[in-house]
């Protein structure tokens, strides 16, 4: 494979390979940060009780992508494992990005469009404009 | 019990139901949102969100060893993830307004079809069907590569597939899991498709289609870090160790154990929702 890759065509399969490593680095990626933000959340709070019996919803801060990434005042144990979360949920968001490019690459318009449907699903969902 | 007993006991939890859900190819969330809110207590919206989010780790980290068998149909796929997506969205908004009570009694019912579907066989595929235009259009005919070399399939029913998939959709983000039981008979029953190819397709479907609801259930504060840590954690645990062992597992006997536990769960999720304790 080493060899051929330098003009490879963007075969379907060539496609599916980079998309299978684009996921598998997200996943292991978030992991870490999730991880990480656990066990200082352990040594921090290990001890105190857990309310989830009854549901409350997060703190404004935690709900919001913005909030979430940007804004380092006031950085913890929690937004930084929201932080890994976000991570995880943005994969398959990239997976979809990446195959806009892809299906343009290969001129395939009809799935460039189908493709950019799905994409803008997931933003304005993201972003916060259908949760109502 | 303290915060660091309870991350113990949703990681052991967590992990078990992401052994068994690989194996099987049920995937966890089935088992672990109902057994933190039977078992432990757990609000079931906490339970929902955090079993959400590890519903996309597990697509995506099996996505990866699925790619390499070259077999899932990625223009399939996208084309139903349209279907998937704004299902989900409508499912995830929907999941506000109903009553928990009734959440659960959708939960229980949605795991009985899981675990009935997970001990049938799959059908086989039936060869001669006419061509789907809509297919054709799609350019969803597929081929895969097999033993005895490359193996080309049809595409039927794609309307009454893309019409499943809403509803797959719907599902997965009113209760926070994968709904790859229901994907897979969309794919397979409706849409005909190889029973190889579905399985793959729908695993990459999932992680879509979560992101999807992820965003209405943390807008809506479902997703608490502290809790979904240990399940996306254990999880991932559970499924690689599953995966490994996949070759030379007992899975039929495994199936069976797995439906006998799901069909328990389901039991006492409905019985939960029937007498408002949920």
């Amino acid at each position: 494979m080493a060899g051929e890759s330098r003009r490879a065509p963007l075969t379907d399969q060539r496609v599916d390979e980079i998309i299978g490593n684009l996921l598998r680095c997200g996943v292991i990626l978030s992991a870490l940060v999730v991880a990480a933000g656990g066990i200082w959340y352990l040594i921090q709070f290990g001890g105190s009780r857990p309310s989830y019996q009854v549901f409350r919803g997060e703190p404004e801060y935690l709900r919001h992508i913005q909030g979430i990434v940007g804004g380092a005042v006031g950085f913890h144990c929690r937004r930084l494992m929201q932080l890994g979360l976000i991570l995880l949920i943005a994969t398959p968001v990239a997976r979809v990005a990446f195959s806009v490019a892809a299906f343009a690459l290969q001129k395939d318009r009809q799935y460039v469009v189908i493709t950019l449907i799905v994409l803008g699903v997931l933003l304005l969902s993201l972003t916060g404009r259908l949760s109502g | 019990m303290t915060i660091l007993e309870l991350t113990v006991l949703v990681g052991a939890i967590s992990v078990v139901g992401g052994f068994l859900g690989s194996l099987t190819g049920l995937g966890g969330g089935v088992v672990i949102t109902p057994a933190m809110v039977l078992l432990l207590g757990i609000d079931l919206h906490y339970a929902m969100g955090a079993t959400l989010i590890s519903v996309i780790a597990t697509s995506s980290g099996a996505a990866a060893a699925y790619v390499r068998e070259g077999i899932s149909n990625i223009r399939m796929g996208m084309f139903l993830e349209i279907a998937t997506t704004t299902g989900a969205v409508c499912g995830a908004y929907a999941a506000g307004k109903v009553a928990p009570s009734v959440l659960a009694v959708v939960f229980g019912v949605v795991l009985l079809q899981a675990a009935w579907a997970s001990t049938r066989a799959h059908p086989a595929t039936r060869v001669g069907e006419p061509d789907d235009r809509l297919a054709l259009r799609l350019n969803l005919n597929g081929s895969f590569p097999t033993p005895e070399g490359t193996r080309h399939y049809k595409v039927s029913h794609v309307k009454t597939g893309f019409g499943v998939m809403f509803v797959a959709g719907g599902l997965s983000g009113l209760l926070g899991i994968g709904s790859g039981a229901v994907k897979v008979i969309a794919m397979d029953r409706a849409m005909r498709v190889p029973f190889k190819v579905s399985t793959t397709t729908s695993n990459f479907m999932i992680g879509v289609t979560a992101a999807a609801s992820a965003g209405v259930y943390l807008q809506r504060g479902y997703i608490d870090p502290g809790l979904t840590m240990p399940v996306v954690l254990g999880v991932l645990a559970g499924s690689l160790a599953g995966a490994r062992l996949l070759p030379t597992a007992p899975t039929k006997t495994l199936r069976w154990v797995f439906a006998v536990v799901v069909a328990v769960l389901a039991a006492e999720m409905i019985y939960n929702g029937v007498t408002g304790r949920v």
